[in-house]
């Protein structure tokens, strides 16, 4: 009797007594792509929660004016709307460029990930003229509080759009250099994601910042 | 029990792919999503600047609006679906969001209440003097 059980326990250590389908259930690790893209999910949360720290700071400060200018008095929210429409819209492009890396469309990607990157830098260059102005009139990061905290909020939203352009630009390269690899098709989705979160925040940032600044 | 696991396993999405569609479906998804996230983001505006609504209803609306736009950009953009496949990604998601409102809501009531039971500032200088 003793024999019979140890036998059947070394033939079917997890006593499923042939039970056809459960043997599936260890089929190993997930396939890499669904592994890198998970992982880059979570460090782009974890970004957000590093931005809402930053969004904590501006909402904690924005009264704390020292006696300088209020939200009211310095944004110019036609740019700002121009803004949101060119960083939309480069979203839209780069999920082309998503849908022409999928189906290895080699003129489509390059066409796409190319308007992305047009849009991205039209984006960064109001934002520059728009800090520009800022310190011109005597409102730099320097001024009060409020000011700092402001440019530490967009200045960082700017600094990672300017991250997402020199990777959009690698991508672009190694898609030239090494064609539509598997590991590249993972960069490419990983890049995708990193810009659409990126407009996600944008999207907070022109909402908190910009149209609730706005009024006096 | 067992077999439904194996499903999962072999249907899992990474976060950002879509289920299989033709080129014409997926780029109409993009075309509706940036669609409704434009319309939100026009209605935003419009309302920050407008006299026809009730003003204090205001910051409450673009809020509302901002957090419809992100939504609208998880399904349409980042393919975010309540479906099986997509429970790990939903669920990062969740755990983050919830982080987000504590770090944000916390420093807020945190800091108005110091704001609330400090000193005047007067009165501050005055004893340091």
């Amino acid at each position: 009797m003793a024999d019979t059980t140890l036998a059947y326990a070394q033939a079917d250590p997890h006593r499923l007594r042939g039970i056809a389908h459960a043997a599936v259930a260890h089929a190993g690790p997930a396939p890499k792509r669904i592994v890198t893209g998970f992982g880059f999910w979570i460090f782009l949360l974890s970004d957000i929660v590093m931005f809402s720290c930053f969004f904590a700071t501006y909402a904690v400060l924005v009264d704390q004016t020292a006696e300088g200018p209020k939200g009211a008095e310095l944004f110019d929210l036609r740019r700002v709307a121009i803004e949101t429409v060119l960083l939309l819209l480069s979203s839209f492009t780069c999920g082309l460029a998503n849908i022409a890396a999928d189906v290895r469309n080699k003129l489509w990607f390059q066409v796409s990930m190319a308007a992305t990157c047009v849009l991205g830098l039209a984006f960064l260059y109001l934002e520059g003229r728009e800090f520009a102005d800022l310190v011109a009139r005597g409102a730099g990061p320097t001024r009060s509080a409020f000011l700092t905290a402001f440019f530490s909020l967009v200045g960082c939203h700017g600094l990672h759009v300017s991250a997402g352009i020199l990777w959009l630009l690698t991508m672009m390269a190694q898609v030239v250099a090494k064609g539509f690899r598997a590991d590249i098709g993972r960069r490419i989705m990983c890049f995708a994601l990193f810009w659409h979160a990126l407009d996600i925040i944008w999207v907070a940032v022109f909402s908190v910042v910009y149209l609730l600044g706005s009024k006096p | 029990m067992s077999d439904q696991t194996s499903d999962q396993h072999r249907i899992d999405l990474a976060p950002g792919d879509e289920r299989e569609g033709g080129v014409g479906l997926r780029v109409l998804g993009y075309v509706t999503g940036l669609g409704l996230a434009l319309l939100l983001t026009a209605t935003s505006f419009f309302i920050a600047g407008t006299d026809l609504v009730w003003q204090p209803s205001i910051p409450v609306a673009i809020i509302v609006l901002a957090i419809a736009q992100m939504g609208v950009h998880l399904v349409f953009f980042l393919h975010l679906t309540t479906g099986p496949d997509n429970t790990n990604n939903v669920m990062a998601l969740a755990f983050g969001v919830l982080i987000v409102f504590l770090v944000i809501g916390g420093s807020l009531w945190i800091m108005a209440n110091l704001n609330q039971n400090m000193m005047p500032m007067d009165q501050i200088m005055q004893m340091q003097r």
